[in-house]
């Protein structure tokens, strides 16, 4: 419970967090450290260098960009469930940030910071899937936006490379024809999800139209679940194709077929709740 | 109300006095353990093995001595001649229970994964625990055995070669004609448990810290113990350092469990660590070490019989158990499942008791004693088979419970043990009061009829529990190592304060405060001129410590003793000052009231002191002490219900509502005894519904940290409804039972049971702790194939 020795730095700017970065081959970025820290304590990562953003300044807000949200990489997931902005043009980010973690975690942890971290169990990079959001990165030869669909690419690991950092995410607006839902079953309160489920959706002509269902934690990154979008695109059962192109893992909250049991449960619960809204 | 308002009332003892230790807990000022900060100490790093059972071939650790801050380094065989003997096990059974050698660090063999094999000490934590990942430890693996029942098929790998089996032993009793109970009976029932296998998790992690002074040879152990009298014998043993050379102290302690009921290797090698280089020694566990190295509770398969009559009366009962023992035996680790081993009848009348228990090693870290200690096996046994025979016959659980309970007291039960006092129809009563059950059951099956994919389920738990360890001759005929009396002292001091001295050793149980109560009540003291020394060998008289829900019934009945003698003492001063004769003089709480004057406790303390005319022979100073051996056990029992609901679809249930009502004997102070209910329950809970020490076929524990080993929190839980009644145990003066465990007891088989009733009619009535959604989804599942 006692990290491996590192240096440590703390950035001023993106620029110069980007140029520690640069300095060596296996430095890491420290923002709220909620999914850090624990890792560097099992001794599970063992950087040689830290380079702490987390007190780089603007980085930490939520904006009105026109036809979509900008949220800086260091906000914070209570600010995120807290934003009024939020709240009114995409309560499906809110609710989402609401129910990561604990209090505690919710105060420290950020977004930028889980996206980046790339765990396939954790509630934000699902519902960035589902909005077809984008991603700022910042590199050494500028900042490139990378869609939410190329911006996962396998356990803990993103498109941000390791001279990389997030520095703004941006989610459309929703309007009033929207309807969406966030379930997250968990174990316990502060639990990651054993399995999650964003579902969000256009009221169309009586049925929907542009649906889309982004799953947590039932693979190797968050997944579209492309069958069962076209489902309830067609007003069938979404439920019964949830789990399809899934590979879930098996661990002690659960098995991978239990696992694609619930993905169903959940996906026909949420789009239920979906249509309620 | 004023503490000086209820002493006037009469009512000091059952008062809702707040805990004089909250301030300084809630406030950072706790002293603990890994608080000690003395120049010139080393840390140590533990090197434990990651296998479960491996032949250790050889330890290099020239690479940690090589390390910056690295002091010395050692392997298991590099210090064995540091020890006089194992680490003790204080319990064995039987004549011919198999105890193994038990050294600090292991020497030839890892038996379970963290056994520790090497040692480094440095001169900080990080270089400490830098240093012991440099540690080389060339092992050879062998095939581990985790199950108890495969444990003891032919073939499986042996634990201890030596001992040519993994049995431990066998204890088993039999009382009545149980086999003709059974051949004669209408209905039988039988029934397989698990128990599952608990990780303690007290807050405050495992530390130790040893203080040296060479030239004297004398050593200071600060540890996170419950046991420091305990500690302090058997550590001599271990290390053959002379008691008396030893000081053992337990300061701030957060929370044990049982877990702290114990003499560790880790105690044990930071002692022998500072004799070896007279350097002060501290060791602090990491939680995720703690899951490894810190012992675990239950591990136990259960088989009960019940045998009735066509209407549901149980006449008999028949247990066989399997109880892991783990890989080595820690202080009281078989004797653990033998605390439940009277019990498994519960409330009921019975005629025909058998019970029988195997222990059996495993390539697991060592059980031992967890919250309940047997009590909440038998509980939840009996409690759960109570159940399945009401289906049997046809009977509500309610009903049928109270047609089995016990109703005479004191009650000499089958298993040949005596019940102090209860009225468990009264409680059960009482629990329906707060429990709708008609109204209940109308939502049920309005539920049911709807198609609601979730259930409805009511389960009741009414149990009685055997604690205040306890009358030393049963615990000898038991062949516990030790007594279990103990004690207190009380001194008046001559500036109108009092001091007292209790054997006990609380780690969150408010003995401050309740022990202050019964002072309080009885010497007419205000409450904060009242100090409660504990937990430290050189101040504290020889006592039993705490565990077992014994401090109250034994320790605070020994206060209440030895304020007895303050007051025989003091009446004989306050008579030859007052001059007249000792039956004249009324005592009222602190005041010696003769025919024409009166003296206070306090001025007869001051006269005692100074001791310029006492009557002739008479000791100055106004101090006593008292030894006291319990004559019983003492019975706490209670009736409880949970409400949950199941989600058929996922398999998740939530716990709606909890009502427990309880009679613990007297009260010194429902705040604190709600708070001890609370504390039990959400571990009893945790049992049914949340925690597993999970193993794979390998030995790895698969739930070693707080992600994966699910403790529930606040948001799990449901507002707890308390109701009490009150049953003086006749025993002892006080009237009190006990109550540290009586939740973790009683919960367990009420929450499954409710679960058991919401899906019984899906088909689903057995299911295994904890009831994981997965567990539940699959068992419906099974059902509707």
């Amino acid at each position: 419970m006692i990290p491996a020795p590192f240096d440590y730095e703390r950035a001023e700017s993106v620029e110069h967090a980007l140029s520690l970065l640069a300095e060596r081959e296996d430095a890491k970025l420290l923002a709220g450290g909620h999914s850090l820290l624990p890792l560097l304590r099992l001794r599970a990562v063992r950087p040689s260098l830290l380079v702490d953003v987390g007190r780089i300044e603007g980085l930490a807000y939520v904006r009105d960009a026109g036809a979509a949200i900008a949220i800086g990489a260091l906000t914070r997931h209570h600010d995120l469930a807290r934003s009024p902005l939020l709240q009114e043009h995409n309560p499906l980010v809110s609710r989402a940030a609401g129910l990561v973690g604990d209090p505690q975690v919710r105060h420290r942890g950020t977004i930028g910071g889980s996206l980046a971290h790339g765990d396939p169990a954790s509630d934000l990079p699902a519902v960035l899937l589902a909005l077809d959001g984008e991603v700022d990165v910042a590199g050494p030869d500028g900042v490139r936006t990378v869609a939410a669909r190329d911006f996962f690419l396998g356990p803990f690991q993103t498109a941000v490379g390791q001279r990389e950092m997030v520095t703004e995410v941006r989610v459309p607006k929703l309007t009033g024809d929207h309807v969406w839902s966030y379930l997250k079953f968990r174990r316990r309160a502060q639990d990651w999800a054993t399995v999650g489920v964003a579902a969000l959706a256009r009221r169309s002509d009586g049925g929907v139209a542009e649906p889309a269902i982004a799953l947590v934690n039932m693979g190797a990154t968050p997944l579209r679940a492309v069958a069962a979008e076209a489902a309830w695109a067609a007003g069938e059962d979404p439920g019964a194709l949830a789990a399809e192109g899934t590979e879930p893992p098996s661990d002690t909250n659960g098995s991978a077929e239990y696992r694609r049991h619930l993905a169903q449960v959940l996906v026909r619960r949420a789009v239920a709740e979906a249509a309620a809204r | 109300m004023s503490a000086q308002t209820e002493v006037a009332l009469g009512r000091i003892i059952g008062a809702p006095v707040q805990r004089k230790e909250d301030g300084k807990l809630l406030q950072g000022q706790a002293l603990w353990v890994d608080d000690m900060h003395v120049p010139g100490t080393v840390y140590l790093g533990v090197v434990r093995s990651p296998y479960a059972h491996a032949r250790i071939v050889e330890v290099d650790v020239a690479p940690a001595l090589a390390h910056a801050g690295v002091v010395a380094a050692w392997s298991g065989a590099d210090l064995a001649e540091e020890w006089a003997g194992s680490l003790p096990c204080a319990w064995l059974p039987t004549e011919d229970t198999r105890a193994p050698e038990h050294k600090p660090l292991a020497v030839d063999k890892a038996r379970y994964a963290g056994d520790a094999v090497a040692v480094v000490a440095a001169t900080s934590r990080a270089a400490a625990e830098d240093a012991a990942e440099l540690v080389e430890v060339e092992y050879e693996p062998l095939p581990a055995v985790v199950d108890p029942e495969a444990a003891l098929a032919d073939g499986a790998p042996l634990v201890h070669d030596e001992l040519g089996t993994n049995r431990c032993y066998t204890w088993s009793l039999e009382a009545g004609e149980v086999d003709r109970l059974f051949a004669e009976a209408a209905v039988t029932v039988s029934q397989r448990y698990r128990q599952n296998r608990l990780v303690p998790n007290a807050m405050e992690p495992r530390a130790v810290f040893v203080q040296t002074v060479p030239a004297t040879g004398e050593y200071t152990i600060w540890s996170t113990t419950q046991v420091p009298h305990i500690l302090r014998l058997t550590l001599s043993g271990v290390l053959g350092i002379p008691e008396a050379k030893l000081r053992v102290v337990a300061p701030d302690v957060g929370g044990g469990f049982g877990s702290k009921l114990d003499v560790y290797a880790e105690e044990a090698l930071a002692l022998a660590v500072a004799r070896r280089l007279g350097r002060p020694v501290r060791w602090t566990e990491t939680r995720s070490e703690g899951y490894l190295s810190t012992i675990h509770g239950r591990d136990q398969i259960q088989e009960i019989e019940l045998a009735a009559t066509a209407e549901g009366r149980i006449t008999a009962v028949r247990v066989r158990l399997l109880a892991s023992m783990g890989a080595y035996l820690q202080l009281v680790t078989p004797g653990i499942p033998l605390l439940g081993a009277r019990l498994y009848a519960g409330a009921y009348d019975v005629q025909g008791y058998s019970f029988r228990c195997d222990g059996v090693f495993t390539n697991t870290v060592p059980t031992d004693a967890y919250r309940g200690a047997g009590r909440p096996e038998a509980t939840y046994a009996i409690e759960r088979a109570v159940d399945a025979l009401a289906r049997a016959v046809g009977k509500d659980p309610v009903e049928i419970r109270r047609l089995n309970f016990i109703r005479e007291f004191p009650a000499t039960i089958a298993s040949g043990l005596t019940i102090d006092s209860g009225d468990y129809e009264a409680l059960l009563d009482r629990l329906l009061e707060h429990v709708d059950l008609p109204a209940f059951r109308g939502r049920q099956e309005a539920r049911r009829e709807a198609g609601d994919p979730k259930r409805l389920g009511i389960g009741f738990s009414t149990y009685v529990e055997m604690c205040g360890l306890a009358p030393s001759r049963i615990l000898g005929a038991s062949r516990y190592g030790a007594g279990g009396w103990d004690t207190a002292t009380i001194r008046c001091l001559p500036t109108g304060t009092v001091q007292v001295v209790t054997g006990t050793s609380p780690h969150g149980q408010g003995h401050e405060t309740a022990w202050a109560q019964i002072v309080a009540d009885r010497l007419g003291y205000e409450l904060d001129e009242i100090e409660v020394l504990h937990g430290d060998t050189a101040v504290a008289p020889l006592g039993m410590d705490t565990y077992g829900s014994r401090s109250l019934a034994v320790g605070g009945v020994a206060l209440y003793y030895a304020a007895e003698r303050i007051v025989e003492k003091a009446r004989t001063l306050a008579a030859y000052r007052l001059g007249v004769d000792e039956s004249e003089i009324e005592y009222v709480r602190g005041r010696f009231a003769g025919p024409d004057g009166s003296l206070t406790l306090k001025e007869l303390a001051l006269s005692a002191w100074t001791a310029h005319d006492l009557p002739e022979g008479m000791e100055p100073g106004l101090e006593a002490s008292y030894v006291y051996d319990p004559p019983n056990f003492s019975w706490p029992a209670g009736a409880h219900a949970a409400i949950v609901e199941v989600d058929t679809e996922t398999g998740a249930v939530e716990l709606e509502r909890y009502v427990a009502v309880d009679d613990v004997g007297v009260v010194v102070n429902p705040t604190i005894v709600d708070g001890q209910v609370h504390g039990g329950l959400a571990q009893g809970v945790a049992q049914a519904l949340y925690e597993e020490a999970v193993y794979d076929d390998a030995g790895n524990l698969l739930t070693a940290n707080m992600a994966t080993y699910l403790v529930p929190s606040a948001a799990e839980l449901p507002r707890f409804e308390l109701d009490r009644l009150e049953t003086p145990s006749p025993t002892n003066p006080l009237g009190v039972k006990g109550v540290g465990e009586t939740g973790a007891i009683a919960a367990p088989a009420a929450v499954m049971n409710a679960i058991a009733d919401a899906l019984a009619a899906d088909g689903v009535t057995d299911l295994d702790m904890p009831a994981t959604p997965e567990r539940v989804w699959r068992a419906l599942r099974e059902a509707r194939r």
